[in-house]
């Protein structure tokens, strides 16, 4: 080998040692090799558990995903990945994953009544299909165990002796008490009320078949002190994939949505998940009691963010050129003043406006309005006026920030040979000033725009929406904005939730929202600096 | 040591050559600002009177929210004697609640950002233009649009990990996580780019690895603006109440939002002044940051993400 040889040889080494980062310490490689080890033993037991529940897809997404992780970690070189990894894998899953999957649940009729799959909505008709057989007698039990089995000893009104039944064993008719020595259930013992209770789980599901008394019924115990017999009222068929009411031999068949529905339009509960197309977004459009709402709420949604901004920018530019006086004595006080209402937590300050507005008791009707019992969060169009005010309020001293800080950036200079010129103050502030904030601020004003739109802790802790608009479809009132009416559909207590909606609803938002923030920066040509 | 009026007159005159007069009287001073004073002082009643009010309220032993309206009538501690030892609304676990979640979600947000960050500063690679605009369009779709796939993703994590499901911290915190690439990357790759890329090179030369050059050497630049960046993040997610409000259960796991809505939201009367003690010892911690930070708010920079 030659010197030049050995030397080009010793570069490329230096070279890939520099690209590669170096060589890594002792103490570098056990710390990354303890955090593989944790990661890779925390996905393996997801993994069998994702496996045991016959979630294939994702156990081998999960499996791929760690392959990868623990390849990208253990070899050299791949920096980039190296470091960005971390970071992109709860992004993908928290912003980018759950966004896509908002997408898909639009499209489902997931909610209330359509939770989980089919096999699950068969299993629980089965389950709580049943009646109590007309006619039937009530029965005294008593819950008793061998040891390994649970049964009951049943006794009809009227009779002497004791019947006996368990899970294998049908209903039998046994002896007087304490004459029990029948092979059968000579070793079965009464349960004492505490060991009842040990076993209630067992004994709920426990159902004792009765060939003889009433056919295709059963007893079972609700209370371990009576027993009732119970027959099914459904009977799925796995052949035509329906479901036959016994009582009336009403057939109920799979209606595509979710549910298995009659001829007559009957549906039987629960249903299940399933793709249901546009049904949601068309229904925000075409029907009736939803678009009333939704147009409603959609219009008050825009009122409230662009009043909101406008009114607070005004009102922030007012203060700011008030405060632009280098010589006014006190300016800091007030400054830390005025900037409170932005530095206090703002779900604190809804809270505080709701009990100042209280019509009963606030501050505002006892005191300032003397005893008055104004409706300020109770009446229609003084609870917008008052969500309105109040995000004035929280809104003010931010703006008063940006606008104040852009108009100490504008170089004295400017307005100075504008005054030389002859402008008057308002013609330097409309010509001068104004143009050259607004390049500054307008990027923004619209990230205040798209915040506002979205002010969920505003309205859901100051009016919770209300007052209730009992003209509209939904569950919905008068200050409700977008993002609390996908709230209400999803989570309001009561009322049902339906997930597939309130997603629909929020796909609607993300491309109002978008579209305008997207309009706005690029008028603002932010994003083409970005880019 | 007096000087007499002469020598004061003279001194005057002296200045006045030089174009320096004297200030005007405070009287003139008054009048002729005085104006914008009574402005200010309106605005700053305006702005501060709900927090004076609360603080009243909070003050205002074993009253109501009716006997709340005499300001400091009545000023005593018992509120805050109360406001920790109600089993019902166990105020100090809601607070350690809130230490813990938005803590974790700020340092662990800052740490992942910082990496990314680190990666698009300082290696080039293919992709690497198209990744910093994903994470500016990846941003535009808020996290609390998702609330219905965020509550539904959980519910199913949870049937696997109860520990990271529906109701735990952990789960809560790894949503706030979720959000953190996008929010802070691009601000701190801007600041990476200032750190002259020669000390990197110095360091390599000296053979530094890269993970010592990160934590030795960049993060220690820039720790200040780290720190900012994580207080920040912090009020932020302290202030959230729409996902803590869905993921968290049960009483005691609640953060300080959460849980003081349930004052507000039944018995609105007659514990009202516990609530104000809670708001106020809730407000001090992020009053106090916010007041502390302000001048890098008001930079322009941070703006409009930051409160919640």
């Amino acid at each position: 080998m030659t010197i030049q040889e050995k030397q080009s040889k010793n570069k490329t080494w230096a070279k890939s040692i520099l690209n590669d980062g170096g060589t890594p310490s002792l103490h570098g490689i056990i710390i990354k090799i303890t955090l593989l080890s944790v990661i890779a033993a925390v996905m393996l037991f997801a993994v069998m558990i994702l496996i045991g529940s016959g979630e294939f897809l994702v156990a081998a997404l999960a499996t791929a995903v760690t392959m990868a992780l623990i390849f990208v970690y253990l070899r050299r070189g791949m920096l980039p990945a190296k470091y960005m990894i971390p970071g992109l894998v709860f992004m993908a899953i928290f912003q980018v994953y759950v966004a896509v999957y908002s997408g898909y649940i639009a499209f489902t009729n997931y909610g209330d009544g359509h939770i989980g799959t089919k096999e699950d909505a068969i299993e629980i008709m089965s389950l709580t299909g049943q009646e109590r057989v007309p006619g039937s007698p009530e029965l005294e039990a008593k819950v008793v165990s061998n040891g390994e089995t649970l049964g009951l000893f049943l006794k009809f009104p009227e009779e002497q002796r004791w019947a006996f039944g368990s899970a294998e064993q049908s209903l039998t008719f046994a002896g007087v008490e304490g004459t029990l020595e029948d092979p059968l259930y000579k070793n079965y013992e009464v349960l004492r009320f505490s060991e009842v209770l040990g076993v209630q789980e067992e004994l709920g599901a426990l159902k004792i078949s009765t060939l003889e008394y009433f056919p295709s019924s059963y007893v079972i115990t609700k209370d371990a002190t009576y027993a009732y017999f119970y027959q099914p009222t459904l009977a799925y068929d796995e052949a035509t994939d329906t479901v036959t009411r016994i009582t009336d031999q009403v057939v109920f068949a799979d209606n595509d949505d979710g549910n298995f529905a009659s001829l007559a339009g009957e549906k039987l509960q629960p249903g299940w998940r399933t793709q249901i197309g546009f049904a949601n977004f068309e229904k925000a459009f075409t029907d009736e009691r939803v678009r009333s709402a939704f147009a409603g709420i959609a219009i008050w949604t825009f009122v409230f963010a662009i009043t909101t901004v406008l009114v607070t920018f005004a009102m922030g530019l007012g203060l700011a050129l008030l405060f632009n006086d280098q010589n006014m004595r006190g300016r800091k006080i007030y400054r830390v003043a005025m900037i409170l209402p932005y530095a206090f937590p703002g779900f604190l300050s809804a809270m505080i406006w709701r009990s100042l507005l209280n019509e009963k008791y606030g501050f505002i009707n006892q005191v300032l309005l003397d005893g008055a019992q104004i409706g300020w969060l109770s009446d229609e169009w003084l609870a917008k006026f008052a969500v309105l005010f109040v995000n004035f309020w929280l809104g003010f001293p931010y703006m008063f920030l940006i606008t104040l800080g852009a108009l100490q950036s504008i170089p004295d200079e400017l307005l100075e040979s504008a005054r030389i010129d002859g402008a008057n103050a308002f013609q330097q502030l409309r010509l001068i000033k104004l143009p050259l904030l607004l390049v500054s601020v307008a990027p923004l004003l619209i990230t205040a725009f798209a915040f506002n739109f979205n002010n969920f802790t505003l309205i859901f802790l100051l009016t919770g929406g209300g007052p209730k608009n009992i003209d509209a479809g939904l569950n919905a009132g008068h200050t409700d904005i977008l993002i609390t009416l996908v709230y209400k559909l999803a989570f309001s207590a009561g009322e049902g939730s339906d997930f597939g909606l309130a997603s629909a609803f929020s796909i609607l938002i993300f491309l109002l929202v978008g579209s305008i923030s997207y309009i706005g920066f690029r008028r603002s040509r932010t994003l083409e600096d970005m880019t | 040591m007096s000087v007499s009026r002469a020598e004061k007159k003279h001194q005057r005159l002296v200045l006045a050559q030089y174009g320096i007069t004297k200030r005007p009287t405070a009287a003139k001073t008054f009048w002729k600002r005085g104006w914008k004073h009574v402005v200010a002082i309106a605005v700053s009643i305006y702005a501060v009177f709900p927090i004076v009010y609360i603080l009243s309220g909070a003050l205002n032993e074993g009253g109501t929210l009716t006997g709340s309206n005499r300001l400091f009538g009545n000023i005593g501690l018992g509120n805050f004697v109360d406001l920790f030892n109600n089993p019902q609304k166990p105020f100090a676990n809601w607070f350690v609640n809130t230490l813990f979640v938005s803590g974790s979600a700020a340092i662990g947000s800052v740490f992942l950002s910082a990496m990314a960050a680190y990666a698009f500063s300082r290696m080039r690679f293919s992709g690497r233009r198209a990744g910093l605009l994903t994470l500016i369009l990846v941003q535009m779709f808020p996290q609390l649009l998702a609330l219905v796939a965020i509550y539904a993703l959980l519910s199913e994590i949870g049937q696997v990990f109860p520990w990271l499901g529906i109701g735990s911290h952990l789960g809560l915190i790894m949503v706030y996580l979720g959000g953190a690439l996008g929010a802070n990357t691009y601000l701190m790759y801007g600041f990476f780019n200032t750190i002259p890329k020669e000390l990197d090179e110095a360091a390599k030369i000296d053979g530094a690895t890269h993970t010592q050059i990160f934590y030795g050497m960049i993060l220690r630049l820039a720790a200040p603006i780290l720190a900012v960046i994580g207080l920040l993040s912090f009020i932020g997610t302290s202030s959230d109440f729409l996902l803590a409000n869905i993921i968290l259960v049960k009483p005691e796991d609640k953060t300080l939002a959460v849980g003081l809505y349930s004052y507000i939201s039944d018995q609105f009367n007659k514990d009202w002044t516990v609530f104000a003690a809670g708001a106020i010892i809730a407000a001090i911690p992020i009053v106090g940051l916010f007041l502390y930070l302000q001048r890098y708010i008001v930079s322009g920079l941070i703006g409009g993400a930051v409160k919640g």
